[in-house]
């Protein structure tokens, strides 16, 4: 074990909740507390610079658009799984942090008389999606991370990668690292937590995500008693570019780009007869999957996969060079097509997980001392379907919250020393066990078997017979001897480092499964055919996973219904 | 028209080192299968995966946005998911890491000069009130010209292929480099910014801007478009009517590029 390492509050994570959280606590605190950033990637690497479309917030009362409407449309989105007060706080706090990105630089698209522009997104019944281009997430992390740099008590470690939380009797100490330059094991003692990494894409194998979406953060909570919420419901974005899952930002539809089939025909007026294309994700993805398996779709003749065409060519060269210049980029790089001459070959990706730690309004987890924000987090306000725009929007105001929550709490706190034996105790898991383990099968095809379960049974429409299957390959793979590291070297061992995302691809994946099969509802991106229709008289509640040894333990816990009665919904 | 067709293998010679181990340098080659549209950072991930789990090399996003894979491609600074196999015209692809960084392992290369380097041009937008910078009604009015003004510079997702390109990094380890110094410039020309004579003041030293000798290769390697050798010489602009204002007595606080 190296030297151990003390801060007042240690962020995990350098994506928008990350970075937001860390210089919210860094102004409450008045740049008296300590603050760390540990992050498993370089700075500016965070998946957060893929979000393209946009990030919504009510900022024009005066042309129409009203908090109720942005709270609704939320909640209708939400499939009603949504707890209400948390998005009526979410949606009266975005204004000003829209605002506050804008004092701090960033560089938001303009209307013609220099106010901040939004445009159309799915869903919403006003354009309240702001945009930088089409490069929303990649400017927003510009900004914040440039921001961090003015304040002397963030200290940033890159490339540190956290192998355990530390709690001790429900009250978070602190936790245990590796640093991957040097391949030293360090603790660190903190009086204050916060898990901000990210989302858990790459569970599966067609993703929107980067290689590093790994739900390593969900796991680290998880293990340490932290329930996990509502994870079965996973976001399959409508437009992932095919064969590499790159995603086409619902933004080129807000634009009016629009779907269509092989026989050219815009099929979304079956399916959303007021909202075409607009429809929200879950309805849109489940609309393109009816197409393709009712022969309507078309066929890639390299990668087998089928698809449906998104069309941009009407928007014209110079809308497109404009406000979807990243993704023309895109288009010709990764599939030699140029979006102003031919449509897209997209369908279904793996986008969004709307589960997460829960906490509540205040970012704070069940877990005294840690919080949790962003994609990472369960408050819930995306409930059982996000909508586009509202998740860079979360890990803004739920990363403050994180931030100004863990900066009042720390200075109330005195320094405690760390427990030793449990620092011990995952250093012998970690070195002994997995570096040191020992097996036959490669860990890279193991976790490709993983993601290809995933695709297969949890994607768009899943069956109990599905489900169920998918849980004894799970199962059966997990046994497998994979915990082994063909790499022994100290420095920079990523072949390490991967087999211990490994790990925590299996847990999160099961809670997925285990989720999804007990809900026997449809509800939100959780789509059964053998339970088409949604059941509020039994479901109208949110999955709780507790971590035990052996197998996972279920829970549920009500939704929050302040104004709003569930009914069906309609695009 | 295809360099290598669907079937055919390509050589992927890797350069391997360790430093610490003092392993290598040493390059190991592997037959990688070619498929259309494959790119050097696939490649280097079959190759990782199939043959030889203990390649070094750093990668996230897989699209151009996160600018952490950058390396050497046949010599020439590219990030590796951004160049497909078949562009590099050649039946063997050679990768190397980054010129101008310590190097870490393989193709890991240290970027902490590089960060902290960006970190000592003030790269934030600087108002002279603060608290009202901090407060949020409503935004700073900025005209879609002004917004092009520093746009261009804006979109640098600090991969750091420019100052592995740049000449002069070679010969001065202290010059700031055209990322900083880019960066520099993207908060000078914001329309937003007074922040200006504190930066300026920033990069105008024997290491900054006078130490650029303008070979340009930092614009030619930048996969986002942006051009630090422009900014580089629109700061030296700066700098020089900011001397000429100051001896004439009068003052460009703050200073500001409009169109």
């Amino acid at each position: 074990m190296s030297e151990t390492l003390t801060f007042d509050i240690v962020i995990v994570g350098s994506g928008i909740a990350g970075l937001r959280a860390a210089i919210e606590a860094a102004r409450v605190s008045d740049s008296k507390s300590s603050i760390a950033v540990i992050t498993k990637v370089q700075a500016m690497r965070s998946h957060s610079v893929s979000a393209e479309g946009g990030t919504a917030a009510v900022l024009y009362p005066d042309k129409g658009d009203t908090f109720e409407s942005h709270i609704y449309d939320t909640i209708k989105g939400s499939d009603f799984l949504a707890d209400q007060d948390a998005v009526d706080f979410f949606v009266r706090a975005m204004p000003a942090e829209i605002y506050q990105l804008e004092h701090l630089g960033m560089p938001w698209s303009r209307t013609e008389d220099g106010r901040i522009a939004q445009r159309n997104f799915g869903g919403y019944n006003f354009p309240r999606a702001t945009f930088a281009a089409d490069r929303v997430g990649f400017f927003e992390m510009q900004t914040l991370y440039d921001t961090t740099r003015k304040f002397d008590n963030i200290q940033f470690f890159q490339e540190w990668f956290v192998t355990s939380l530390i709690v001790d009797h429900g009250t978070f100490r602190g936790l245990t690292t590796i640093d991957m330059k040097t391949g030293d094991f360090h603790p660190f003692n903190a009086k204050a937590g916060i898990i901000a990494t990210g989302g858990a894409g790459r569970l599966y194998r067609f993703a929107t995500f980067g290689y590093s979406s790994t739900p390593d953060g969900l796991s680290l909570a998880y293990r340490a008693g932290a329930p996990i919420m509502d994870m079965e419901f996973v976001q399959f974005h409508p437009t992932g570019l095919i064969p590499s899952g790159i995603l086409i930002t619902e933004g080129a539809r807000g634009d009016g780009a629009v779907l269509i089939n092989k026989d050219g025909e815009r099929f979304m007026k079956r399916y959303a007869p007021q909202k075409l294309d607009l429809a929200s994700r879950d309805v849109v993805s489940r609309a393109i999957m009816t197409e393709i398996q009712e022969g309507r779709g078309l066929k890639d003749s390299v990668s087998g996969m089928n698809y449906v065409l998104l069309d941009l060519r009407h928007l014209g060269a110079e809308k497109i060079n404009e406000r979807l210049s990243g993704i023309r980029e895109i288009a010709l790089k990764f599939k030699g097509i140029d979006p102003i001459n031919e449509p897209l070959p997209i369908r279904p990706v793996c986008h969004y997980t709307m589960g997460g730690v829960k906490t509540n309004i205040s970012a704070e987890t069940p877990i005294a001392g840690l919080w949790a924000a962003g994609e990472a987090a369960c408050v819930s306000i995306n409930g059982a379907n996000r909508l586009g725009a509202n998740s860079t929007a979360e890990c803004l105001v739920f990363g403050a919250q994180s931030g100004a929550g863990a900066a009042k709490y720390v200075m109330a706190q005195p320094t405690r020393s760390l427990d030793i034996q449990s620092v011990a105790q995952d250093e012998k898991r970690v070195f002994d066990e997995i570096l040191h383990g020992s097996g036959s099968e490669n860990p890279y095809e193991i976790r490709n078997e993983a993601q290809t379960i995933m695709d297969k049974y949890v994607y768009v429409y899943r069956t109990g017979t599905g489900l169920e299957q998918g849980l004894r390959e799970l199962r059966a793979l997990h046994r497998r001897a994979f915990r082994h590291v063909d790499d022994q070297a100290r420095e920079y061992n990523s072949n390490f480092i991967n087999v211990l995302e490994l790990e925590s691809m299996f847990e999160i994946s099961e809670i997925i499964l285990v989720g999804g099969l007990n809900r026997t509802e449809s509800r939100g991106a959780h789509s059964r055919t053998d339970y088409p229709k949604r059941d509020d008289e039994h479901w109208l509640k949110h999955t709780l996973v507790y971590y035990k040894a052996d197998e996972p333990r279920l829970d549920y816990a009500p939704v929050t219904i302040t104004n709003y009665q569930p009914t069906e919904r309609h695009y | 028209m295809d360099w290598l067709r669907v079937g055919e293998t390509f050589k992927l010679r890797v350069r391997r080192e360790n430093p610490a181990t003092k392993t290598g340098p040493a390059y190991q080659e592997f037959d990688v299968p070619y498929e259309p549209g494959l790119t050097v950072l696939e490649a280097l991930l079959h190759a990782k995966e199939s043959f030889d789990h203990s390649i070094a090399i750093r990668f996230s996003c897989r699209m151009a946005s996160c600018g952490s894979c950058g390396m050497l491609i046949n010599g020439l600074p590219r990030l590796a998911c951004y160049t497909q196999v078949n562009e590099m015209s050649a039946t063997t692809i050679k990768v190397d890491p980054l010129d101008h960084y310590p190097l870490v392992r393989d193709l890991v290369t240290d970027f902490h000069g590089f960060f902290e380097k960006h970190k000592s041009v003030s790269p934030f937008l600087l108002r002279q009130n603060v608290a009202e910078q901090e407060t949020s009604k409503s935004e700073y009015y900025q005209t879609n010209s002004e917004l092009d003004g520093f746009l261009q510079f804006s979109y640098c997702i600090k991969c750091g292929l420019c100052n592995a390109a740049c000449p002069t990094m070679a010969s001065d380890s202290k010059f700031l480099g055209p990322q900083a110094l880019g960066q520099a410039y993207r908060y000078v020309a914001d329309s937003r910014d007074e922040g200006a004579i504190q930066r300026l003041k920033a990069v105008d030293h024997e290491h900054g801007i006078w130490r650029c000798h303008f070979a340009g290769s930092c614009s030619f390697v930048c996969p986002k478009g942006v051009d630090p050798a422009l900014a580089i010489q629109k700061l030296r602009g700066l700098t020089l009517s900011k001397s000429s204002a100051s001896r004439a007595g009068t003052s460009l606080m703050p200073v500001k590029t409009t169109k």
